[in-house]
């Protein structure tokens, strides 16, 4: 019989048995926690579940890219506030990224001044806490600009004051649908050509221009087919009432200070990410790319920088998704993004545990999305091994 | 186990919210036998008096209901509802220990716990009476008030539209805003901040042409804020009574008796003309409520699970009602309020002394 202590001294049922056990702890801690909550919001006479979530809002939300009237349900409010933070960390992602492209360049400049003032910025950046940049943005905004009565016009049409900047919207009268059509059309025209130019570029070593003529031909189409439909372009001046201004399209200060903040603090992450990507090519490739007389932006474009991808993709998600938590700071300056819907819910309806619930899994599948996308990207740069 | 639970459980409060309330045991009134008789081993009242302090919601500053003065010690009418309930309960009126909550914070702060009574500025309403909390009786009746600068010529909320309006969010001005939009005024644009301090710096800055909220923080913020505060002029935003009431925890109604009475006490002694001056002389009154209110006849305080002397430590440190706010909102204070609706039932008011009998 082999007995029962050469079952206990064997690594392999050990391990097992170790993991099995913290296993169990785990779980029976997160039951115990789940358990006792319901106790305690039982014991306080507090209803849980989602039930409220179709109920009448009944509190305003600022701005929102999605339509809302406080008529609209609690849920309705949760999408609103989610399409505003979507839009807000999208934005700020693109905008970073570009930005944060020009900070690494600048930061690798041979010229001290940009290089100096590169620095600065970034460590200015990442030295200082991201609320306190909000709120120095928005007192900026607030503060800092003209008061609306005596608003800065340079053109008709332009309002910047401390109740944002407004801008003149450009409305279309018309039938649209054929341009629309037309529009549609063109893109994919150009967008065929355009790969259909590179790969025979690529298999012959001769450039060719048929990106540019579809480019060309697409545009005279497009302006055919506004001529002949007879659409006309007019604009929407905004002009100042007795207290704000009205028609046009407007900025809020409480975008434009959360914008600012964010985009100016992320760059300075972003850009020493990919300046790291950059100095991590070995300088063995710059000088190869200048033995082919190549231009130095061509190598940069055509060399480094789809090496330096492989470095940079990996933080740069992460980077991404700070981003998207970082949204929820916005309600320090009044932006409603999803974290300022869920703190009125809870204080309206006393659903502490569920509001917070739901922004969790909303953050939770925001950042896992964008992970998952930043490692296809990976993969697809990845050096191909053979 | 279940203590070393308790103490894990603290440990992992990351979710302040879930469950880091009082333990099970000291919260469920004591049961059983007939009320007053089981009263001295009540939950909240035993936890209050093991600590030695009782622990109040206090607001983040709004001067004249809560803030603490130049030398931190915390001043108002909410933080004095507090105060004597502490010295009814500890008796001394400085054993309180004050947790400024924002104004999301505050229901959930007494809903888990953290906190014994919420007396900061909370309007009373549905939604949040069934959710877990109990409102005692009104310390303060107010309007959702407008705070607008004097030249821009408005006087009512008609007037306002097409104008931006400061508001802070969880608070039932919120839904004020939405009605006063869907009634009177349909263009106003809210700009909509979590702290209190922001949407007061908004208003200043001129990021928005008036403030809402609760018409009693406005003059309070307009004495205190305001550079002259006779640029400024506040009106009703729609002439709903917004009725301030301190709030205890669902499910202890020892706790919510005494924090009740003891609001009382101040009404009744200003009803039966005690004040901080003269209540020893009352003492030897001949007057049977007189003397049945101050304790001289036993009874009361044993039906609350305190003992006698109980009002007559709330009157003697804190004076009356009237006396309170005079002091704090009243004529003595800066914010200079009349006392308006405040007033007791027999001046014209609605602060109505309950019996103590």
């Amino acid at each position: 019989m082999t007995n029962l202590s050469t079952l206990l001294h064997d690594t392999r049922t050990r391990q097992i048995g170790l993991q099995a056990l913290l296993l169990a702890l785990v779980a029976g801690g997160v039951g115990w926690l789940i358990l006792n909550t319901a106790g305690n919001l039982d014991d306080r006479g507090i209803t849980g579940g989602f039930g409220f979530l179709d109920r009448a809002a009944r509190f305003p939300i600022a701005e929102s890219i999605i339509r809302y009237r406080p008529t609209d349900s609690f849920g309705w409010a949760f999408l609103v506030g989610l399409g505003n933070t979507l839009f807000l960390a999208v934005t700020v992602a693109l905008a970073a990224t570009v930005l944060g492209l020009g900070v690494a360049l600048a930061r690798r400049s041979a010229h001290p001044l940009t290089s100096g003032a590169a620095t600065v910025y970034v460590e200015a950046m990442r030295n200082t806490p991201l609320v306190v940049q909000l709120l120095f943005w928005y007192a900026l905004v607030t503060l800092g600009l003209p008061n609306i009565h005596a608003a800065f016009t340079p053109i008709d049409g332009v309002i910047l004051a401390d109740r944002g900047l407004y801008l003149p919207r450009p409305v279309i009268a018309g039938d649209k649908g054929p341009f629309l059509a037309a529009l549609l059309l063109g893109l994919a025209a150009v967008g065929v050509a355009w790969r259909y130019g590179r790969v025979q570029s690529l298999r012959t070593g001769i450039p060719n221009h048929y990106g540019r003529i579809a480019i060309l031909s697409a545009l005279l189409l497009l302006g055919l087919v506004w001529g002949t439909t007879g659409l006309t372009l007019s604009l929407d001046r905004p002009v100042i009432g007795r207290f704000n201004a009205t028609g046009g399209m407007g900025l809020s200060p409480e975008f434009t200070a959360v914008f600012a903040g964010l985009l100016l603090y992320s760059a300075a992450f972003i850009g020493e990410i990919i300046r790291g990507g950059i100095d991590a090519v070995d300088k063995g490739q710059w000088e190869a790319g200048r033995a082919l007389g190549l231009e130095e932006g061509r190598i940069l474009r055509l060399i480094v920088i789809p090496q330096a991808l492989r470095v940079i993709i990996p933080p740069m998600t992460s980077q991404y998704i700070n981003i998207t938590k970082n949204t929820t700071l916005a309600l320090a300056v009044g932006y409603p993004d999803i974290a300022l819907v869920a703190a009125t819910t809870i204080n309206q309806t006393g659903q502490a545990v569920e509001g917070i619930l739901i922004l969790m899994l909303v953050f939770l599948t925001l950042s896992v999305t964008a992970s998952l996308f930043m490692n296809w990207y990976n993969r697809r740069i990845a050096l191909v091994t053979r | 186990m279940r203590g070393i639970g308790k103490r894990l459980l603290a440990g992992l409060c990351l979710l302040a919210l879930t469950a880091c309330g009082q333990p099970a045991a000291e919260k469920k009134p004591a049961a059983g036998g007939p009320a007053g008789a089981s009263a001295a081993v009540g939950g909240t009242l035993k936890a209050v008096r093991d600590r030695g302090y009782v622990s109040c919601g206090a607001s983040t500053g709004t001067v004249g209901f809560g803030a603490p003065d130049s030398r931190g010690y915390w001043r108002g009418l909410d933080v004095e509802t507090c105060r004597a309930v502490a010295a009814a309960v500890l008796g001394d009126k400085d054993k309180v220990r004050f947790v400024p909550l924002t104004g999301q914070q505050r229901l959930t702060a007494l809903q888990s716990g953290e906190i014994d009574i919420l007396p900061r500025t909370t309007t009373w309403t549905l939604a949040r009476d069934a959710n877990g909390v109990n409102f005692t009786l009104p310390n303060y009746y107010d309007y959702d008030g407008i705070m607008v600068r004097k030249d821009r010529g408005v006087t009512n909320s008609r007037e306002l539209d097409g104008a931006s309006v400061c508001v802070q969010t969880g608070s039932t001005t919120e839904v004020t805003f939405t009605n006063l939009v869907a009634s009177v005024a349909p263009n106003l644009k809210a700009v909509i901040f979590d702290s209190t301090q922001a949407t007061r710096q908004a208003f200043f800055s001129g990021r928005c042409d008036a403030l809402i909220t609760d018409a009693s923080g406005l003059a309070s913020v307009r004495a205190t804020m305001a550079s002259n505060p006779d640029d400024f002029i506040i009106f009703p935003a729609d002439g709903k009574l917004s009725p301030l009431t301190p709030a205890v925890r669902h499910g202890d109604d020892q706790w919510f008796d005494i924090v009740k009475w003891s609001f009382q006490a101040l009404l009744m002694a200003e009803e039966l003309g005690i004040t901080q001056a003269n209540i020893d002389e009352m003492r030897n009154s001949q007057d049977p409520t007189i003397r049945r209110f101050l304790g001289v006849e036993p009874g009361n305080g044993a039906a609350l699970g305190l003992d006698e002397e109980w009002t007559w430590r709330i009157v003697k440190q804190l004076g009356n009602y009237g006396e309170m706010f005079d002091r704090n909102v009243g004529a003595g204070s800066p914010l200079k309020l009349d006392r308006g609706l405040n007033r007791l039932f027999r001046d014209g008011g609605l602060m109505v002394p309950m019996a103590f009998n």
